[in-house]
């Protein structure tokens, strides 16, 4: 994942380019996630795959491309507070859907 | 996926030393980001809970979301071309690119009022259902945060009125605000993607 954050212009505030580049992709993204739900060409689960892998490709162009998230040794002690707050969420979601869910199915409450 | 990844910013980045505040502003915002994930999480656990009142489905309209992102997408570049200015201490025009970006936030807000009066009226408030509970806790959460960006935007323009250049302090400012509002709009596209369209699905 830290791959994507690479910055080829190495610029660590951005230019014009950088921004529109960001901007033409994130505007891409969004109208192919709303083109998806639309269109209701996919089965229902395949939809929100889709919606889902488009909206993280979306949350890495924009840390790349308007936050200029990089690997520089500047930005070291942002990335590891970075990695550390997304290592806490995925484990507060995951850990809250499942021990939620399993609490429902023990308790009949759906 | 290649590892070139350690070479590029030898050169580059001695003049740029990040300040201390701007690292500050960004540990705040990552506990801002904890704050939207518990509630993400609180509303993966209800979002079925309609208690026979309306479901996303029934309530949510396509063509308001499609307007509301479009707005915050385009104030996110206009922020980025107010942020460049400011790098090339041109004030007029950061004053310029703030105030639109401005305009951009108010009508996201304006929007977002509206649709939140629209459902209240309909009967479909935060009281009517632990599903409706969670929608408006998560959505109004990101709504105030893009108010008190937009109160940040105005006091920054009135502080540079009648400047000449923009010293490292103001920088500073405008950098945090920068992170601030790009944040929001990431925020933003986990609200449209897991709430919105998931629902619509």
């Amino acid at each position: 994942m830290s791959d994507l954050h690479t910055s080829p212009s190495g610029e660590s505030h951005g230019s014009v380019s950088s921004y529109i580049i960001g901007f033409v992709l994130a505007v891409i993204l969004t109208a192919v996630a709303f083109g998806v739900v639309v269109s209701h060409s996919l089965s229902p689960s395949g939809t929100l795959t889709a919606i889902a892998v488009l909206a993280f490709v979306q949350v890495l162009v924009h840390l790349h491309y308007f936050l200029h998230m990089g690997n520089g040794s500047e930005q070291r002690w942002n990335n590891m507070c970075f990695f550390f707050t997304v290592g806490f969420v995925v484990i507060l979601l995951i850990g809250t859907m499942f021990i939620m869910n399993n609490t429902a199915l023990h308790m009949m409450s759906r | 996926m290649a590892h070139d990844t350690t070479v590029q910013t030898a050169g580059h980045d001695e003049h740029h030393h990040e300040s201390p505040v701007v690292f500050g502003f960004w540990v705040y915002l990552m506990t801002d980001c904890i704050i939207f994930g518990s509630l993400f999480a609180v509303f993966a656990v209800l979002r079925n809970q309609f208690n026979g009142g309306p479901s996303g489905h029934e309530l949510f309209e396509l063509s308001g979301l499609g307007l509301e992102t479009a707005l915050l997408l385009v104030s996110s570049i206009t922020y980025g071309f107010g942020m460049i200015a400011a790098h090339k201490n041109e004030i007029s025009k950061v004053i310029m690119w703030l105030g639109v970006t401005f305009l951009l936030g108010l009508g996201f807000v304006g929007l977002e009022l509206n649709e939140f009066a629209h459902m209240i009226h309909e009967g479909a408030g935060p009281d009517r259902s632990a599903f409706l509970s969670a929608f408006f806790t998560l959505v109004s959460t990101h709504g105030l945060h893009v108010t008190c960006g937009l109160i940040w935007i105005v006091t920054l323009i009135v502080q540079m009125m009648g400047t000449t250049e923009i010293p490292e302090r103001m920088m500073n400012k405008l950098t945090c605000l920068s992170l601030f509002w790009h944040f929001l709009d990431i925020v933003w596209i986990c609200v449209f993607t897991y709430v919105y369209l998931a629902s619509m699905i």
